[in-house]
C-alpha cells in the first residue's frame, strides 16, 4: 500500500471519521459542558456563549453532539460488527456445508428479509425491555440478513476455486477452510460492505431514536437530538438541523472511505490488491 | 508482385505499473519487420509474452490493453495504416483485415444466431447486400466443412461444438472477402482430434479464397502445416525468419532448435507391472443428475512408475482423478491402495490416506490461495501432516524449494509475483511436502509454453527417480505420453479403450479410436496434414 495512491476524497473521509472518533473517545475532555447539564436558555441561538446554541431544555448543543457521537458511533459500530460476525459465519457455513444446511439457512434468511426491517424492529423493541444491549442485538440480527446474502454470494465464487478443493483434499476442517482459505479472499468486498452497513446502522439507530425506541433520554444521541428539537423548526430554530447534519456528514465521510476501499478491491487474479 | 502487408521496424510499447514503483515504459515488440504477399500464410511463433498476438493486432492498427504502437510502419497494399485517422481505420478493420480469436466461445455473442454474426461485418461495411452475404456465408460454411451449411447460420453459438464454433469464426472473418486474416491461436483450445479438422478447414478455406493470413501459435507442429513461412519471436524480437522447411529442418538459431526438439523422449519405460500400488477396479461414476461419466474402468499403477491417461475433453479422464481422490464417490467398483481398499468418500478417509494421494492441477493460478505466501502454501501440509513449526518448518520449505529448482528468495512471494512455470513448481512442492506415494497430475503442463512445460516434465521425472513416487498423469498430448509414460490408458466417452505398457498401447494393431487419436497429433514435418487427409480420403473411398 502506498500513501500517495490514496485519493483526496478518501483523505477527507478519513479526517472526518478521525474527528468523530476523537469526540467519541474523549467526550468528557473535549466537551465544554456536561451531557445533561442545563446551562442556559431554551434554544439559545448559534454563536454567543454557546457555539451551536442550546436545545429544548437549555443544554449546550455542542456538548450533546460530542457525547452523542459516543453513543451513536459505539452502538452502530457494535451492531455492525456483530451483524458481520453473525452474517459472515452463517453464510460461509452455508457455502462450505452446502446442500440442506445451505437451503435451510438461505430460506430462513429470505423469510427474515421478507419482513420490513423498521416495522420488525419497532415491534420487537416495543415488547422487549429498553436496554442498550438489546437494541444492539436487534439491530445486529436484522442487519445480518443483508450480510448473509452478500457473504454467501462472495463466498460461493471463492469456494469453487481449486485451492479450496486442494484444502479439502488435504483433509482440512471446515473452520480452516472458512477462516484461512475463503475469508482472506472475500475480505475486500466485505470490508467495503462493512463501511456501508456502518453508515446504514447510524441512520437506522437515528431513526429508532427519533421514533422514541432507540437510545433513551437523558443519554445524548444524534437521532434523539433531532427528535427533541424538532418542534423548534416551527419557530425558525435550527437546533434540530445540526445533529441531522452531523449524521449526514458522518455517513458521507464513511462512504468516501468505502468508495476508495471498493476501488482497491482486487480480483483474485490481481493478487494482493496493493497495486 | 507487391507485398500485401509490409511491416517495417515495428515498435510497440506499454506502460507498466509495478507496485510501489513509479510507472515505467516496457517494450513489447522491438524492431520487427516482415513482408507478406497475397495468398501466403506467415506463421508467428513464440512463447507467451513473445509479442506475437501484439504484432497480429498491430496489423489492424490496434493495441490491446494499453499497448501502443510507438514506431515503424505497417503498410497495407502500400498504404501506411498507422498514419490513418480513426474513421479510415474503422473502414479497414473487419473489412480488409479480419481477426480470428483463440476462444470462439467467448468471441461470439451468445444471444444472436451465428449467421447474423457471420455476415454482420459485411453488411456494416456495405461490402455486399444481405442476400449476397447470406449466400457467401453458406458457401463458406460449405468449404469449411460445417454440417448442413444451408441452415447452419440459424443456430445459436451454444448449439454447436467448439470445433464448429471456431470454423464459424473463420467464416465470419472470411465473409467480407478480406485481404488479410489474423488467426490468433485458433486451435489451441481444441482437442487433437478436433484440431486437425479445423486446421484442414482453415487451410482449405485460405487456398480457396486466396487471402493472405498471419497465423499465430505457440505450437511449431501446427504452424508447419498451414504456413508458407515462419517467423520465430522471443521477448518481442525476431529470432529467425524463413521458410517452413528451413525452420523445421535446418534451424539456424539455438532457440529455434530448442523449440523443434522439445519433448523428445526423456526416459525408457519400465515394463514390470506386477506389483500395483494403486488399483482401480470396475469403476463407474455418475453425476448427481444421473449422467454416467465413467463406465467400468479398471487400471493399476505400480510404485515409482507413471501411468498416462489420454483422451479428449469429455472423455472422463479428470473425473477418474476426482473419483480416486474421493471427491466424487463411484457408483460401482472399488479402489485399493497398497492392497487395502480405500473408502469411497473423501470425508471418511483417514488423514494418512489423504496424505498418500496428492493432486496437481492444470491451472496453478487457481490452485493456490492468492492471499498466502509460498511459505504458507508449501508449509501448510508440513504443519498439517507432520506437525512441523517454526524454524524446522522453514528449513524444510527451503529444502523443498531447492528440490523444485527455485531459490530461497521466493519464500515470501505471493502467487501473483511468480511466473506460470514457477507457480506450477510451487504446486508440485506443495504436493511433495506431504511425501505422497501417488501424485495425480491433471494436465499440469497444458497451460504452459513448450519449453517451460519441458522443464516441469523433467522436474517431475527427476523427483520420481529421487523419491520413487508414482504419477497418474492425465493429458491430451500424445507427445508427453511418448516422453514420460510407463503405461498408458486411452479413454473415450467414459470408457477405457486401451490399457497397457506404453510400447504396446502406442504400437499397432490399433483400435479405431486410438488410431484416430494418434494420427491427429500434428508432427513436426512439412506436409503431414496433407498426408493424413489423403490417407483418410483413401480409407473412406476404400470403404
Amino acid at each position: 500500500m502506498n500513501l500517495r495512491t490514496i485519493p483526496l476524497s478518501a483523505w477527507i473521509g478519513m479526517a472526518g471519521l478521525a474527528v468523530a472518533l476523537v469526540c467519541a473517545a474523549f467526550a468528557p475532555w473535549v466537551a465544554p459542558h456536561g451531557e445533561g447539564d442545563v446551562v442556559g436558555d431554551i434554544w439559545a441561538p448559534l454563536g454567543g456563549d454557546f457555539l451551536l446554541g442550546t436545545d429544548n431544555l437549555g443544554r449546550d448543543l455542542l456538548s450533546r453532539l460530542i457525547y452523542g457521537a459516543r453513543t451513536t458511533i459505539l452502538v452502530s459500530l457494535a451492531a455492525t460488527v456483530l451483524s458481520f460476525a453473525i452474517g459472515m459465519f452463517l453464510s460461509f457455513m452455508a457455502v462450505v456445508r452446502g446442500g440442506i444446511v445451505d437451503q435451510a439457512f438461505s430460506r430462513f434468511n429470505d423469510l427474515m428479509m421478507a419482513i420490513p426491517t423498521l416495522i420488525f424492529a419497532l415491534v420487537v423493541l416495543a415488547v422487549l425491555p429498553q436496554e442498550t444491549w438489546i437494541l444492539v442485538l436487534v439491530m445486529a440480527i436484522l442487519d445480518s440478513t443483508r450480510v448473509f446474502r452478500i457473504g454467501r454470494a462472495v463466498a460461493l465464487d471463492v469456494a469453487v476455486m481449486e485451492f479450496v478443493e486442494a484444502a479439502r483434499l488435504r483433509g482440512e476442517g471446515k473452520l480452516w477452510i472458512i477462516f484461512r482459505e475463503i475469508l482472506p479472499n472475500t475480505l475486500s468486498p466485505l470490508l467495503a460492505e462493512f463501511g456501508l452497513r456502518f453508515a446504514f446502522a447510524i441512520l437506522f439507530l437515528s431513526t429508532l431514536s427519533f421514533l422514541g425506541l432507540g437510545i433513551q433520554p437523558p443519554t445524548a444521541d444524534w437521532g434523539g437530538m433531532v427528535k427533541d428539537n424538532k418542534d423548534g423548526i416551527i419557530f425558525g430554530v435550527s437546533a434540530s438541523l445540526i445533529p441531522g447534519a452531523a449524521i449526514a456528514l458522518l455517513a458521507v465521510c464513511i462512504n468516501l472511505v468505502v468508495d476508495w476501499l471498493t476501488k482497491r478491491t482486487s480480483s483474485l487474479k490481481g493478487g494482493r490488491g496493493d497495486a | 508482385m507487391p507485398d500485401l502487408l509490409s511491416v517495417r521496424n515495428l515498435k510497440i510499447e506499454a506502460t507498466a505499473y509495478p507496485p510501489g514503483e513509479p510507472p515505467r515504459t516496457v517494450t513489447l515488440v522491438d524492431n520487427v519487420s516482415f513482408d507478406l504477399t497475397k495468398g501466403k500464410v506467415l506463421g508467428l511463433i513464440g512463447e507467451s509474452g513473445a509479442g506475437k498476438s501484439t504484432i497480429g493486432l498491430a496489423a489492424l492498427a490496434y493495441g490491446r490493453g494499453g499497448a501502443r504502437i510507438a514506431g515503424g510502419q505497417i503498410g497495407l497494399n502500400g498504404q501506411d495504416i498507422l498514419t490513418l485517422g480513426p474513421k479510415e481505420i474503422r473502414g479497414i478493420r473487419g473489412a480488409r483485415v479480419c481477426y480470428v480469436a483463440q476462444s470462439a466461445a467467448a468471441a461470439f455473442n451468445p444471444a444472436h444466431r451465428l449467421g447474423e454474426q457471420v455476415i454482420e461485418a459485411s453488411l456494416r461495411h456495405r461490402i455486399m447486400s444481405r442476400a449476397e452475404a447470406e449466400k457467401r456465408a453458406v458457401y463458406l460454411f460449405r468449404i469449411l466443412g460445417l454440417p448442413e451449411p444451408e441452415t447452419f447460420g440459424r443456430r445459436f453459438p451454444h448449439q454447436v461444438s467448439g470445433g464448429q464454433l471456431q470454423r464459424a469464426m473463420t467464416a465470419m472473418a472470411l465473409c467480407p472477402n478480406p485481404e488479410l486474416i489474423v488467426f490468433d491461436e485458433p486451435t489451441t483450445a481444441l482437442d487433437a482430434t478436433t484440431q486437425i479438422d479445423v486446421l484442414a478447414a482453415i487451410k482449405h478455406a485460405i487456398e480457396e479464397t486466396r487471402t493472405a493470413a498471419l497465423y499465430i501459435t505457440h505450437d511449431l507442429a501446427v504452424v508447419a502445416q498451414v504456413s508458407d513461412d515462419i517467423m520465430v519471436l522471443r521477448r518481442g524480437r525476431t529470432v529467425e525468419c524463413g521458410s517452413v522447411r528451413q525452420i523445421i529442418e535446418m534451424p539456424r538459431e539455438e532457440y529455434t532448435r530448442a523449440l523443434v526438439n522439445v519433448r523428445q523422449s526423456i526416459r525408457q519405460e519400465t515394463a514390470d507391472q506386477s506389483d500395483p500400488l494403486l488399483k482401480v477396479e470396475k469403476i463407474s461414476a455418475r453425476y448427481p443428475n444421473g449422467f454416467e461419466v465413467l463406465h467400468d474402468v479398471s487400471l493399476h499403477l505400480p510404485k515409482g512408475q507413471t501411468l498416462a491417461i489420454v483422451g479428449e475433453s469429455g472423455s472422463g479422464k479428470s473425473t477418474l482423478a476426482r473419483v480416486i481422490t474421493g471427491l466424487l464417490p463411484p457408483s460401482e467398483g472399488r479402489i485399493s491402495f497398497n492392497r487395502k481398499e480405500l473408502t469411497p468418500a473423501l470425508k471418511d478417509r483417514s488423514k494418512d490416506d489423504l496424505r498418500r494421494i496428492q493432486l496437481i492441477y492444470q491451472m496453478a493460478d487457481t490452485a493456490m490461495n492468492p492471499r498466502q505466501t509460498v511459505r504458507d502454501i508449501i508449509g501448510r501440509p508440513l504443519t498439517f501432516y507432520y506437525g512441523l513449526r517454526g524454524a524446522v518448518k522453514t528449513a524444510r520449505v527451503k529444502e523443498l524449494l531447492d528440490q523444485i529448482e527455485m531459490g530461497n528468495g521466493f519464500i515470501d512471494r505471493y502467487p501473483a509475483e511468480l511466473s506460470g512455470g514457477q507457480k506450477q513448481r510451487v504446486v508440485i512442492a506443495r504436493a511433495l511436502a506431504a511425501q505422497p506415494e501417488v501424485i495425480l497430475c491433471d494436465e499440469p503442463t497444458s497451460a504452459l509454453d513448450p519449453l517451460v512445460a519441458q522443464g516441469i516434465l523433467e522436474l517431475l521425472m527427476r523427483l520420481q527417480k529421487e523419491t520413487a513416487v508414482s504419477y497418474l498423469f492425465i493429458t491430451h498430448d500424445i507427445a508427453i505420453v511418448r516422453a514420460i509414460a510407463d503405461s498408458v490408458a486411452v479413454m473415450h466417452r467414459g470408457r477405457l479403450v486401451r490399457f497397457g505398457p506404453r510400447s504396446k498401447v502406442l504400437s499397432p494393431p490399433f483400435d479405431d479410436y486410438t488410431d484416430l487419436l494418434l494420427k491427429s497429433v500434428p508432427e513436426m514435418e512439412v506436409g503431414w496434414l496433407e498426408r493424413v487427409l489423403e490417407a483418410r480420403r483413401m480409407e473412406s473411398t476404400g470403404n
